[in-house]
């Protein structure tokens, strides 16, 4: 890479943490939301009923591994190797799709047992952090997708690179959020 | 050239072992948490300090090692952004838990309290 191309770099990758900052700003409301309605239940069931930990840990595994694929995936950029990069790629993804699969799934086994987000305002609350958390996963997914075919298409080259250190940016700041979600939703939550 | 070669293959080195470091940290640090809620090696509200605080090591694990925050070149930017975003978050999410915090204090009264300190209150006047 040349100096300008990675002054360029750089540069746009500033911009993406200031739209990440901003997101950032999202989910800290989402969670100031959650906490001030975390006891609202309602009548219905709170916390320690519903959510089952060992699950959640497997949920946080994947994510966090995903997370530290993501790094491998850019440094295999940086050294050009290409094939590299697709596998770890390839790897993050699914990865990715394995945790979304495992949400999905304890949200419909929430929303067929009557516990949906009309249940409570706690419900409400947590169905909105998470699925925000949820759906940027999945945007995440579909670009990886398409940044698999650019990849493939035209290799290596500065815009494919810019794309992916903006991409494991964006990754391991989904990650960062999840930490917080593990925490204060789901540990907190079933004391 | 072969010298560029050398420092380059170096900082190679240190971030792939920069990643794996953040990454068992990570991992210990949300092992960590997850078992001491299940096996319940705290009691109450020391419980709940430590997870939180576990949470809160992992997350500058997690801004150094992997978003690698604090080691740029130069001006950082990206760290003045984010310290400053943090305020703003700070403020958010404690701010509305003082907030409702205190108008769940004020809604605990009967209607009669209600209407007495409404009173009181508006005799201090504004």
């Amino acid at each position: 890479m040349s100096l300008k191309q990675t002054a360029d770099i750089e540069k746009v990758s500033f911009g993406f943490w200031v739209y990440l900052m901003t997101d950032l700003v999202l989910f800290a409301t989402l969670f100031a939301t959650f906490a001030v309605l975390r006891n609202n239940t309602f009548g219905g069931p709170g916390g320690h009923e519903l959510f089952k930990l060992p699950y959640v840990l497997t949920e946080t595994l994947l994510l966090l591994t995903s997370s530290y694929t993501s790094g491998l995936m850019l440094l295999s950029a940086h050294r050009g190797k290409k094939q590299a990069v697709l596998f770890w790629l390839g790897v993050t993804f699914l990865l990715g799709a394995a945790f979304v699969g495992m949400e999905l799934s304890e949200f419909h086994h929430l929303a067929v047992e009557g516990n949906s987000w009309r249940r409570s305002g706690f419900l409400s609350a947590f169905f909105t952090l998470v699925g925000t958390h949820g759906l940027h996963i999945t945007v995440g997914l579909l670009w990886m997708a398409v940044l698999g075919f650019q990849l493939a298409k035209k290799g290596l080259v500065h815009s494919t690179i810019k794309r992916l250190t903006l991409l494991s940016l964006f990754w391991h700041f989904l990650d960062i959020v999840w930490i917080f979600i593990f925490t204060i939703v789901y540990l907190k939550g079933t004391l | 050239m072969g010298a560029t070669h050398v420092t380059k293959a170096t900082t190679e080195q240190s971030s792939l072992a920069t990643y794996t470091t953040g990454f068992i940290l990570s991992l210990v640090l949300t092992l960590g948490a997850y078992f001491s809620v299940t096996q319940h090696l705290f009691n109450g509200s020391i419980l709940v300090v430590a997870i939180v605080s576990m949470a809160l090591l992992q997350f500058f694990v997690q801004l150094f090692f992997f978003l690698h925050l604090g080691r740029e070149k130069g001006t950082r930017w990206n760290l003045i952004l984010v310290s400053f975003m943090m305020t703003v978050v700070l403020i958010v999410v404690f701010g509305s838990l003082w907030i409702m915090h205190n108008l769940d204090y004020h809604m605990q009264l009967t209607p009669e309290e209600q209407d007495n300190y409404m009173q009181i209150q508006n005799q201090k006047g504004f």
